[in-house]
C-alpha cells in the first residue's frame, strides 16, 4: 500500500510560546534520518509546505505553518556521542538543553550558551543561534557549532563546518530553518568547576547609569544581565537592577565537585516565600497597567534596599528566570502576549532605548517586564546580534489594545532601523517586510535568498513567520 | 435578514433532520455548505434553497478525501462559524441477528467519520477560539437496547466524544452541542413504529432553537429529557426484562 499523502497526517493546533498566534496544521514526528529524508522528498513531490518545530519556544510565528506539515523534531534527540574529555558532543536536533546539560554537567561541562528556558531543542537553538546572558564574551550559539550535517529539500545530504562550505553553514546557523533539516549537531561545550556561579546584583537608577555599569563589567563578568523598570518615567526612566555572574575557578566552590551534580540545579519550589504553582494567578491579579507599576516598584526597592554582596546561584536557577514558574504565561490568559526586542548599536543605545521606552509610556502600552543583554558582532548571515544591546519587552495582547500595540511596535521598528538595529526572529510577532529589509540589508537578504534556491528549489520549507516578513519576495 | 451562524457546514444533509436543517439555517440568511454522498438529492436541495445551500458530493467513508474535502469547503465559504455531523445509519437488524457488516457499517458512519469530520472542525475552531461544534446524536445512546446494540452504542459513543469535546473546547470559547433527538419521521425510521415521533421539521425547528440558543445539550423533543432520566435509572435487573 503507497504511504499516505503528507496532507493526510494528523492534525493539530500549534501556537507560539506568547499563546497569540496559533494555526492548525498537519504534522509528522521523523525518528531518524531516513524518515527526514524521505518526508522532504514527499513533500517536494506532493507539493506540501514544511515547516520545522522542536519545543515551539519561538514567542510568534516562527515554528507555525497554518495550513502546511510541521516537522516535528522532538523525537529525534538523541545524543550521538560524548567525550568528558574534550567537551565535544553531538546530538540530533530534537535534544533539548535541559537534556543536554543533565548529561554533561557532572563531567564539568555546561552549554557555552543557553536561553532563558531550558525547554528549547538543540535544532531551534540552532536554527535561531539563540543568544544567553553572556553574548558580550561567548558570542551566540552558532559560535560553538563544530559540525552540522543537513538534508535539503533539493535532496542535498551534506556535512557543513566552518570551512566545508562556510557560506552554507552561517546561513544554516540562524537561517531559522529556512535553508533544510539539520539532522546532526557537533557543540563544543565550556568547561566549568562548579555547578554554581558567583552572582552580584545592584541596582542603577537611569537608563545611563546601567549602560555605564554594563560596559564597565564587559571585562569581569562572564554573564550580565538588568531586569529594566519599563514603566517608570521622569527621571527614574530605565532604571534597573543588574546581575553579574562568573564562573567559579577550580577547588573554588565550599561545596567542591558535588555541586557539579546534575539533581543540585532543581529549581526552588517557591518564589519570595510565595508557592511557584501559584505564582501566575498572582500575578495575573496585577496584570494591569498601574498593577505592574506597583510589582516593579517593589521590585526595583528590594533591589536598592537588597545586598550587593555576591552569592553563590546554581547555573540552571540563574539563567532559566522562565522556567521558575511552570506555566507563568498563563498570567497573561486569555489573549496571550508578545516580546517585542530590538537590538540597537552601543553607540545610540542610550537615545535609541530612550525613545523606545518614552515612545511606548506616551502611547499607554508599557512592558510589564524589561529585560537588557550586551551582545557582540556576530559571523552568521542574518544576525540579530551587534556590538550593542538588546532590550526584550513583554507586552500582553488584549483584544482591545491589539492594533495600538502593533501600531507602536511599527513605530519603534522605524526608530531601530534608523538607528542601524536588528530583531530575533524567535521573539518576534510584528515585524514587517520593510523592518526585515532594513535591518538585514539588500546584500545579506539577495545572498540567503541564493543559498534558498540552491538548497531548496521548489519552496517547500514555509513558517508563517518567513512568509509575514516576505521573504519568499527575495526568492523570486 | 441576520443569522447567528453565516458560515454553516452540514455532514448527512441530503435527506431527514440534515436536509432540513440546512434548508432552515439557509433561510435564516446562512451560507450552508451540504455534504452528502448523493449529489441528486443535494442539487435539488440547493435549487430549493435558491443557491444558498452549496452542494458538496462526499462519501463519509472516503477518509482520505475528507480532510481536503473539508478544507476546501472551509475555503468556499472563507471560513467556519457552525458545524454540525447528522450523518447516520440503523440498519434494521433482527432479533438474534449479529451482522458484523451492519455493526462496521454503523459504527463507522455514526461515530467514526463523526470523529473525523469533527476533529477538523474542532482543531478549526480551537485555533479560532470562537464556533459552535453540533453533533446529532440519539437518546438511543442513553441505555443499550437489546434491539438495536450496535446503534445505540455507537450514540453513546457519539455523545461521550462530544462531551469530551465539550470538556475540550469550552475553556477556547468554542460551544459544543449535542443534540438528542427521539425518533423522527425520516427516511431511517421509514416503516418503523416508534412512540413520540414528530416530523423532520419539528426537529430541525427545535435544534435551531437550541443552536440559536446558547444550549450545549438538547434533547429533541423535550420531553425526552425526563423520560431519559427515568430510563437511564432504570436497574439493569429491571431493564433486562422489558422490550425497550
Amino acid at each position: 500500500m503507497p504511504p499516505r499523502p503528507l496532507a493526510q497526517s494528523p492534525r493539530k493546533v500549534f501556537d507560539g510560546f506568547g499563546f497569540c498566534q496559533r494555526s492548525v496544521s498537519a504534522f509528522v514526528q521523523p525518528r531518524s534520518v531516513e524518515d527526514v529524508a524521505a518526508v522532504l522528498s514527499r513533500a517536494s513531490e506532493e507539493g506540501v509546505r514544511l515547516g520545522m518545530r522542536g519545543s515551539g519556544r519561538s514567542y510568534g510565528d516562527a515554528a507555525l505553518n497554518g495550513g502546511g506539515l510541521i516537522l516535528d523534531m522532538r523525537h529525534m534527540g538523541r545524543v550521538l556521542s560524548w567525550d568528558a574529555q574534550t567537551g565535544v558532543i553531538e546530538a540530533e536536533p530534537g535534544l533539548t538543553i535541559r537534556e543536554l546539560w543533565t548529561r554533561t554537567l557532572a563531567d564539568g561541562w555546561w552549554p557555552p550558551v543557553v536561553s532563558g528556558t531550558a525547554w528549547p531543542t538543540l535544532g531551534g537553538c540552532v536554527a535561531m543561534n539563540i543568544h544567553g546572558k553572556n553574548h558580550f564574551r561567548m558570542g551566540g550559539i552558532s559560535d560553538h557549532v563544530l559540525e552540522l550535517d543537513l538534508i535539503t529539500p533539493g535532496g542535498e545530504h551534506v556535512t557543513l563546518s566552518p570551512t566545508r562550505d562556510p557560506e552554507l553553514f552561517f546561513a544554516v546557523l540562524g537561517g531559522f530553518g529556512m535553508l533544510g533539516v539539520v539532522t546532526r549537531i557537533k557543540l563544543q561545550l565550556k568547561r566549568v568547576y562548579s555547578g554554581r556561579l558567583r552572582v552580584q546584583q545592584f541596582h542603577t537608577p537611569t537608563l545611563q547609569s546601567q549602560l555605564e555599569r554594563f560596559e564597565q563589567h564587559t571585562q569581569d563578568s562572564d554573564y550580565l544581565v538588568s531586569w529594566v523598570d519599563c514603566i517608570t518615567s521622569g527621571g527614574g526612566l530605565g532604571r534597573a537592577q543588574i546581575h553579574r555572574a562568573t564562573y567559579l575557578h577550580e577547588g573554588e566552590d565550599p561545596g567542591g565537585v558535588a555541586m557539579l551534580s546534575p539533581a543540585k540545579q532543581d529549581l526552588p519550589g517557591h518564589i519570595m516565600g510565595v508557592p511557584k504553582s501559584i505564582v501566575p494567578k498572582l500575578l495575573k491579579l496585577f496584570s494591569f497597567n498601574l498593577g505592574m507599576q506597583a510589582v516593579n516598584l517593589v521590585k526595583y526597592a528590594a533591589s536598592v534596599v537588597g545586598s550587593t554582596k555576591p552569592y553563590l546561584q546554581g547555573h540552571a536557577a540563574f539563567h532559566f528566570l522562565l522556567d521558575y514558574v511552570p506555566e507563568f504565561r498563563q498570567s497573561y490568559a486569555p489573549g496571550g502576549f508578545i516580546q517585542y526586542q530590538p537590538f540597537v548599536p552601543k553607540e545610540v543605545a542610550l537615545p535609541v532605548l530612550t525613545e523606545i521606552l518614552r515612545r511606548s509610556q506616551r502611547a499607554g502600552i508599557v512592558s510589564y517586564l524589561g529585560v537588557l543583554k550586551r551582545y557582540r558582532p556576530d559571523r552568521v548571515l542574518l544576525p540579530h546580534a551587534l556590538d550593542g544591546y538588546s532590550l526584550a519587552m513583554d507586552f500582553p495582547v488584549t483584544a482591545a489594545n491589539k492594533a495600538d500595540l502593533w501600531r507602536l511596535c511599527g513605530e519603534l521598528s522605524d526608530v531601530v532601523t534608523e538607528a542601524g538595529g536588528r530583531f530575533y526572529p524567535a521573539k518576534d510577532s510584528v515585524l514587517r517586510p520593510q523592518d526585515v529589509q532594513r535591518a538585514w540589508g539588500q546584500d545579506r537578504l539577495s545572498r540567503f535568498a541564493a543559498l534558498r534556491r540552491r538548497a531548496d528549489p521548489r519552496g517547500v520549507l514555509r513558517t508563517e513567520w518567513a512568509e509575514r516578513v516576505g521573504l519568499d519576495v527575495f526568492d523570486r | 435578514m441576520s443569522t447567528a451562524f453565516p458560515r454553516a457546514l452540514i455532514v448527512g444533509a441530503s435527506s431527514g433532520i440534515g436536509a432540513t436543517l440546512a434548508l432552515k439555517l439557509a433561510g435564516t440568511g446562512a451560507k450552508v455548505a451540504a455534504v452528502a454522498r448523493r449529489q441528486a438529492e443535494l442539487d435539488a436541495l440547493a435549487a430549493q434553497s435558491g443557491g444558498k445551500v452549496l452542494p458538496y458530493a462526499g462519501d463519509v467513508l472516503d477518509y482520505a478525501a475528507t480532510p481536503a474535502l473539508f478544507d476546501r469547503i472551509v475555503d468556499d465559504l472563507g471560513g467556519l462559524d457552525l458545524f454540525i455531523y447528522n450523518a447516520g445509519v440503523m440498519p434494521p437488524v433482527e432479533e438474534s441477528e449479529y451482522n458484523f457488516d451492519k455493526d462496521r457499517q454503523m459504527i463507522e458512519v455514526n461515530f467514526l467519520a463523526a470523529v473525523q469530520w469533527s476533529n477538523l472542525a474542532a482543531a478549526h475552531f480551537e485555533a479560532a477560539r470562537a464556533g459552535v461544534l453540533c453533533g446529532v446524536s440519539s437518546v438511543a445512546g442513553e441505555r443499550g437496547r437489546r434491539g438495536s446494540p450496535v446503534y445505540t452504542a455507537s450514540k453513546a459513543g457519539l455523545t461521550a466524544y462530544f462531551e469530551a469535546m465539550r470538556n475540550r473546547l469550552t475553556r477556547y470559547g468554542v460551544r459544543v452541542v449535542t443534540i438528542k433527538p427521539g425518533p423522527v419521521e425520516t427516511p431511517m425510521t421509514a416503516g418503523l413504529k416508534l412512540p413520540l415521533m414528530i416530523t423532520a421539521d419539528q426537529a430541525a425547528n427545535e435544534i435551531v432553537s437550541a443552536l440559536e440558543g446558547g444550549a450545549t445539550e438538547a434533547f429533541v423533543p423535550a420531553i425526552w429529557r425526563p423520560i431519559m432520566f427515568v430510563v437511564r435509572n432504570v436497574p439493569s435487573f429491571v431493564f433486562t426484562k422489558t422490550n425497550i
